[in-house]
């Protein structure tokens, strides 16, 4: 049995490590292609798509030249959506966190009903509230704010859940034992409970920090004013039927996703982290 | 006096998930409630809601367009669960498996694509299924001697558009949550198979696919919610919520045209409700075949 095992598994192996190279050809052609790209003229893409031509004649810098030196709003729309995200994240975070210890670490009345209100908001599509939200800005006088981008998640459910999992692994003998030291209830949580944290913190920091880069559709609402706009909007806005903006969207988009590479390539742990824990048990 | 009692071990708790109850409320109880509401009115923005019972309801029904909408949607759902359970939990076993070699490279790599926003990704894909006959999918079919297809004009083609973006996003995203639900399986369940002389294919469908059965659930969940809930995927494909005989348009691009840009909020906050019927429904009978209410408290 042995020899033809081992036979066997040689076989199977090239067949997995061939599928997976295949899928990661596959998983790689969009991103090579924008790269690609991004070096040719705007007439090229509308003419011919995106293609994996390796056209030197046509290839130049000219789209990167004109994207750090051209008259447009890309790099406002890049420091709006920096600002942006920085703050989603560290205050989304630091509420998120506060209210997941409160479920972690009580038992108090309403407890389990308030619980069950973190886990409806998961379950309800954020979508349907599009038209009931946006009247309630607009009556608030909030259209146009990034207030109004930045409050409804600061409770961010899905936050709340995954540090709630992670806190209730940490022992509650910490707790007492600030208890018993004298420090109160919230001393406890900033000076004992916030440092142990920092881990998870890291991981969903990441992950809002990701959403919160990456979205459209509501800043894309509530942002009318051009000054205000986000990159993804920006984009968003270069396609039109009539602008011929295509050597800015390609090479906008391409330099769009350096920035969230580099920070997945430097914290991948984190990223994964948070994209899986949490996810299942509870 | 107040300070003593805010910092009572009795008060905390309540001061701690307080962010949350007021968050919830505004954001999210109230615009529900205002939603129910709107839905029984005629209503626009800055003017006076005429109560009109359940009118917009009624016309619902017969409304051909919303018909379409919710064809696409639920299409769409399903196609995504079709495609992005069973081939990424299939990934995840083989990457597991002892005999690949580079697993975290293609763990990672498999993940960058979710890192696009679905503006990029959607230019990415808008341009790659382009009618043109130079343009990646059209010249990739040529090699078959497949004539260019206008995939962006066609009902069948675009779908089919929308359901590659979408394996292309999260195949690597599910991957990973299929990855971590296999670490909570003893390797002993696989010894003991292996001495009964089980195959591979007998040992996924024994162990592994009944053991990871709270990670499918998982996933079936968030991807019912999220097929339901396309929208942006389609505005970028399509540049605009207008598709050619609306074969793009999804229930929230119906509810955003609607309710955002035809300001007909009550009609829009009715198609938000009745999309909120089909989440529900949906979501709590998947999770009761599958016995997830069974499980234990907690």
């Amino acid at each position: 049995m042995g020899r033809s095992q081992t036979r066997s598994d040689f076989i199977s192996r090239i067949v997995i490590i061939g599928l997976f190279i295949i899928l990661f050809v596959i998983i790689m052609i969009p991103f090579y292609a924008v790269a690609l790209s991004s070096f040719k003229p705007g007439e090229s893409l509308v003419r011919y798509g995106l293609n994996l031509s390796l056209d030197f004649e046509i290839m130049s810098f000219d789209n990167f030249i004109f994207l750090f030196t051209g008259e447009h709003d890309y790099f406002v729309w890049f420091w709006n959506s920096m600002i942006l995200t920085i703050v989603q994240v560290v205050l989304t975070l630091f509420v998120s966190a506060f209210v997941a210890y409160g479920f972690a670490a009580y038992d108090f009345k309403g407890k389990n009903f308030l619980f069950i209100c973190v886990l409806l908001i998961m379950m309800v599509p954020f979508e349907i509230l599009l038209v009931p939200l946006y009247s309630l800005i607009n009556d608030l006088g909030m259209v146009n704010s990034y207030s109004a981008i930045i409050l409804p998640g600061i409770a961010n459910a899905a936050t709340i859940f995954f540090f709630r999992q992670y806190l209730r692994s940490i022992p509650k003998e910490i707790i007492q034992s600030g208890r018993v030291d004298g420090a109160n209830e919230y001393a406890i949580y900033f000076r004992l409970i916030m440092p142990i944290m920092k881990p998870s913190l890291a991981a969903m920091a990441i992950l809002n920090g990701m959403n919160s880069w990456n979205n459209l559709l509501w800043p894309f609402m509530v942002l009318g004013d051009q000054s205000k706009y986000t990159l993804p909007i920006g984009l968003k806005t270069l396609l039109t039927p009539y602008g011929n903006n295509y050597d800015l969207l390609i090479v906008g988009s391409f330099f769009s996703i350096i920035p969230i590479f580099i920070l997945f390539i430097a914290f991948q742990k984190y990223f994964i982290d948070g994209m899986t824990a949490g996810a299942v048990k509870g | 006096m107040i300070k003593k009692f805010v910092y009572s071990q009795k008060v905390a708790p309540y001061v701690f998930v307080l962010p949350f109850i007021l968050i919830f409320l505004m954001f999210w109880f109230f615009p529900l409630v205002n939603s129910f509401i709107m839905s029984f009115q005629d209503r626009m923005l800055g003017q006076d809601p005429k109560w009109i019972g359940e009118a917009n309801y009624s016309k619902l029904l017969t409304d051909k367009v919303f018909l379409i909408s919710i064809k696409n949607s639920v299409v769409y759902m399903l196609g995504t669960l079709v495609l992005l359970i069973p081939f990424p939990m299939l990934f995840a076993v083989m990457i597991n498996s002892k005999l690949m070699m580079g697993r975290e490279f293609f763990k990672s790599s498999f993940f960058l694509p979710a890192l696009t926003s679905v503006a990029v990704a959607g230019t990415i894909f808008r341009l790659t299924f382009g009618e043109m006959e130079g343009s990646l999918m059209n010249s990739f079919l040529g090699l078959f001697g497949v004539e260019p297809i206008k995939f962006l004009k066609d009902g069948n083609w675009s779908m089919a558009a929308l359901l590659i973006l979408a394996c292309w996003r999260w195949t690597g995203v599910n991957m990973l949550y299929y990855l971590s639900g296999l670490k909570s399986i003893d390797n002993e369940y696989y010894e003991a198979a292996s001495i009964d002389g089980a195959s591979a294919w007998q040992k996924f469908r024994m162990i592994t696919m009944p053991l990871m059965k709270p990670t499918t659930v998982y996933v079936t969940t968030i991807s019912v919610y999220a097929g339901l809930a396309m929208f942006t995927e389609s505005l970028m494909m399509f540049n605009g919520n207008k598709s050619p005989q609306n074969i793009g348009l999804t229930i929230v691009g119906y509810l955003y045209r609607q309710g955002i840009e035809q300001n007909k909020l009550g009609y829009a906050a009715a198609v938000g409700i009745i999309l909120l019927v089909i989440a529900m429904v949906i979501n709590l009978t998947q999770l009761k075949f599958s016995g997830m209410f069974k499980k234990e408290e907690d």
